[in-house]
């Protein structure tokens, strides 16, 4: 009955949709109030009624209602609790439930508090934003309906696939969602402002907070998909350039591009046609991602639930609101005229140097991930496309990013001169020691890691001579003083920055000075790597909750001292008739000690492998340091909305810039 | 649909432990390091965007035998890439070659970026004159509103 329910107000959720897409379009093309109003009831309904159905569904999830389709295809009594609930979104009905309820989420904030907002342009954006939703809601109820019904209900479900069954997995779809999703909050802005005709400082300031929330969800997004990566393949690999990443990748850099240019619109009014433009790609890039992982059309394991249908379906979204944005771009981008003018060394120009670096690399990105496709459908050529390819034509764009990033971050406004970039002259010298210092420690290994390294210092030493710049002139106590008070903006950027120069540390040290060893060892055996010795002191047969395992008992010592016993396990999930190799772990700041079993040789010996990767933690690490930059720049943004709707900001005394 | 993900799940059950496993490495570690580099650019055929170097695959180790052999043989890098590119076609290399349409794909990032500096600098200098051109089409509100806007950056900087 609870189903049948959901059911009925996921329709009716839809109905809600159409009239918000409808209705404040007409009333704020006719001036009518009470129309444009009718959009902030039609999406706080929205949001209760597609929340009952997702309520529903996790219920479903949760006490095992084999009479669902999706719940027998996608769970099993005896999975633990956690795995029940994000088996909801595990599968393609789910996520799209989770991904229409975050857009009704989204939209109806703006609904909530949006009152700073003026009432044409809000009623715009609802609609706009309802309109995504119809199309959805329409995908969900027309070809991938979440509470069909079966006939003869199974005793028992078939089990999530077990590479999903784990927590970085458990929450990675949802953050990778709210990513995606935020980013239709920018589209619809965009689209909104564009049918108004007008782009001010206003608008920028809405937008902002919504790409800073997409693009940090997106950030945390990723590296947990990358962390899962790391921990669960077996080899401690963090990035594969496989299709479905590379799909959540490109929105990630467009929302950085996005986040950026949407600064300059803000402060200085001006990029701004450029700006709506990044909006419209970003969301586009978010539902081409959609559209990668749901159709299936490149291979990859991640696309577990494809169907040419509702590719297609979700094609045909894509062009129709991707399509129909650039075309009213094309017909308004000329109204926007910027309102100040800016000289060629100057914050402005290193923040169009930044967007068009981030730009090409996405658009890199985007081709390498299409060619194959592309291909063999124009010139019958069967190829692939993979890591070395995106290695070589990718990296080269982030290297030059980073060079310039603690320039671009010290530039003033308006017009800069050789005089501004002077403070830099410690993180210029800082890297070149740091970089000196890994090459001398690491003699004979390659070149390419010491450089990696010098980059990070320098990005992470610019991100803190940034942060000092603001804090003015005079004694120590009072910049001190002033370093705490100042916004949080200013500290979000910082912070940001130096957080994508840790994982740049990570990546390079990781690259540069791994160290692997592969072996057959016998139970009790003591062997040496990189200074390390490795004990495989035991290997036992055991049971899990819903799969069997062969566990190791494995010791590591340095200078006659046990520092860590590690248990690295093979499983086998018997419901879905699937291994998967569970790596044993133990992080440290400076290095990780990676530890895998593999299959017993017909000597009875064990093979083994052990790898010491320096400073991995790290790459995750920064992806964390960057979204709390992200979180800090949000947290000042609503301080400031509060402070502008006061019309009382007072300034702040800090001559810093 | 099903039918696919059934086969593949079956595929992998029938998966053997490691990557790279120790009885099939090269006694001489140059040459062993040769095999391991060249692994990485070799793609497994029946996975997911990973070389024969990371799968687990039965397909990818038959490869990375194959690959030894070949190398125990005398064959060059060049060879062996093209000997694997005989038999399993072009797919197998992970990174395409710059033959025919594929220089499209190399030259897509040069390009890009040249026809994105040539915008932003012709962008940058046109707009320079932007300051008091612009001013003329406001109305009185917008004027009042920039001024303020000014007036704030003016009293942060």
């Amino acid at each position: 009955m609870i189903t049948e329910l959901a059911h009925f107000a996921l329709i009716l959720a839809a109905i809600a949709a159409i009239i918000q897409m409808i209705v404040p379009m007409i009333g704020a093309a006719k001036g009518w109030a009470g129309w444009m109003e009718a959009a902030r009831p039609a999406a706080s309904a929205q949001v209760l009624l597609t929340g009952f159905a997702f309520a529903a569904l996790m219920r479903a999830f949760v006490v095992s209602d084999f009479s669902l389709a999706v719940v027998v295809a996608n769970s099993h009594t005896d999975k633990p609790m956690l795995y029940k609930i994000s088996g909801v979104w595990g599968n393609h009905e789910g996520s799209l439930l989770l991904w229409v309820l975050i857009l009704a989420l989204f939209g109806a904030t703006v609904a909530w508090f949006g009152q700073g907002l003026r009432t044409s342009l809000r009623a715009r954006v609802l609609a706009v934003q309802a309109s995504v939703g119809v199309a959805f809601y329409g995908l969900i109820l027309l070809t991938s309906n979440p509470f069909e019904r079966l006939a003869v209900p199974p005793m028992n479900g078939q089990d999530l696939n077990p590479l999903l069954q784990d927590p970085g997995l458990a929450f990675h779809p949802p953050f990778l969602y709210l990513g995606y999703v935020g980013l239709s909050m920018s589209f619809s802005f965009a689209v909104a402002a564009l049918i108004e005709g007008r782009v001010d400082a206003a608008w920028g300031r809405w937008v902002r907070p919504w790409t800073l929330a997409a693009w940090l969800f997106l950030t945390a997004g990723i590296a947990l998909g990358s962390w899962w990566a790391y921990y669960e393949l077996g080899w401690g690999g963090f990035w594969f350039w496989d299709p479905v990443e590379n799909a959540s990748f490109m929105p990630w850099l467009i929302a950085g591009a996005l986040l950026h240019s949407a600064a300059v619109t803000e402060k200085r009014e001006t990029l701004k046609s450029w700006t709506v433009l990044l909006a419209i790609l970003a969301f586009g890039f978010s539902l081409l991602g959609t559209f990668i992982v749901r159709s299936g059309v490149l291979t990859s394991v991640h696309a577990f639930a494809t169907d040419p249908l509702r590719g297609n379906v979700i094609l045909g979204i894509f062009t129709f609101f991707v399509g129909g944005a650039l075309l009213l771009y094309a017909i308004r981008a000329r109204e926007m005229t910027a309102r100040s003018a800016f000289a060629t060394l100057s914050r402005e120009s290193a923040l169009v140097a930044n967007n068009v670096l981030l730009a090409v690399g996405a658009f890199v990105v985007f081709v390498g991930t299409l060619w194959p496709l592309a291909a063999e459908m124009f010139f019958g050529r069967t190829l692939s496309v993979g890591a070395p390819f995106f290695d070589a034509a990718f990296t080269p764009f982030m290297i030059v990013l980073a060079l310039i990033l603690p320039v671009g971050a010290v530039l003033p406004w308006k017009r800069a001169t050789g005089k501004s970039v002077r403070p830099l002259r410690i993180a210029a010298a800082a890297a070149f020691l740091a970089a000196a210092l890994a090459w001398t420690l690491g003699t004979g290994k390659p070149i390419l890691a010491p450089l990696g390294v010098g980059l990070a210092v320098w990005v992470i030493a610019g991100a803190a001579v940034d942060l000092a710049q603001r804090t003015g002139r005079g004694s120590f106590a009072e910049r001190a003083g002033r370093l705490r008070r100042l916004p949080g903006a200013d500290w979000g950027r910082s912070v940001a920055h130096a957080g994508f120069g840790v994982t740049i540390l990570g990546i390079s040290a990781l690259l540069g000075w791994q160290v692997e060893d592969i072996r057959v060892a016998a139970v009790g055996e003591r062997f040496e790597v990189a200074g390390y010795g490795v004990t495989l002191a035991d290997v036992t047969q055991g049971r899990g909750p819903n799969y069997t395992t062969t566990m190791a008992d494995m010791r590591v010592d340095k200078g006659g001292r046990v520092i860590a016993r590690l248990h690295p396990e093979r499983r086998v999930y018997p419901v879905a008739g699937m291994p998967t190799t569970e790596a044993a772990i133990r992080s440290g700041v400076l290095r990780d000690l990676y530890l895998v079993i593999g299959a017993q040789q017909d000597s009875g010996d064990w093979a083994v492998r052990t790898y010491i990767k320096p400073f991995a933690s790290w790459i995750w690490a920064g992806a964390i340091i960057m979204s709390i930059g992200g979180a800090m720049s949000l947290g000042d943004r609503r301080l400031r909305l509060a402070a502008i709707r006061r019309k009382a900001a007072p300034a702040s005394g800090v001559p810093a810039e | 649909m099903r039918h696919i993900f059934a086969a593949l799940l079956i595929a992998l059950a029938a998966l053997p432990a490691l990557a790279v496993t120790p009885d099939e490495m090269l006694e001489d570690p140059a040459l062993e390091a040769r095999a391991r580099d060249l692994s990485t650019g070799i793609r497994c055929l029946v996975c997911r965007s990973e070389s024969i170097d990371e799968s687990n695959a039965d397909l990818a180790r038959d490869l990375r035998v194959l690959v030894r052999e070949r190398i125990l043989a005398g064959d060059t890098d060049e060879e062996i890439e093209a000997y694997l590119v005989s038999r399993y076609g072009e797919y197998v290399l992970l990174r395409p070659d710059t033959s025919g349409a594929n220089l499209l794909l190399w030259a897509a990032g040069p390009l890009a970026l040249l026809a994105g500096l040539g915008v932003s600098v012709f962008y940058i200098r046109r707009q320079r004159s932007y300051d008091g051109a612009g001013a003329t089409h406001f109305s009185a509100a917008e004027r009042r509103r920039l001024d303020e806007l000014t007036e704030g950056e003016q009293g942060r900087h």
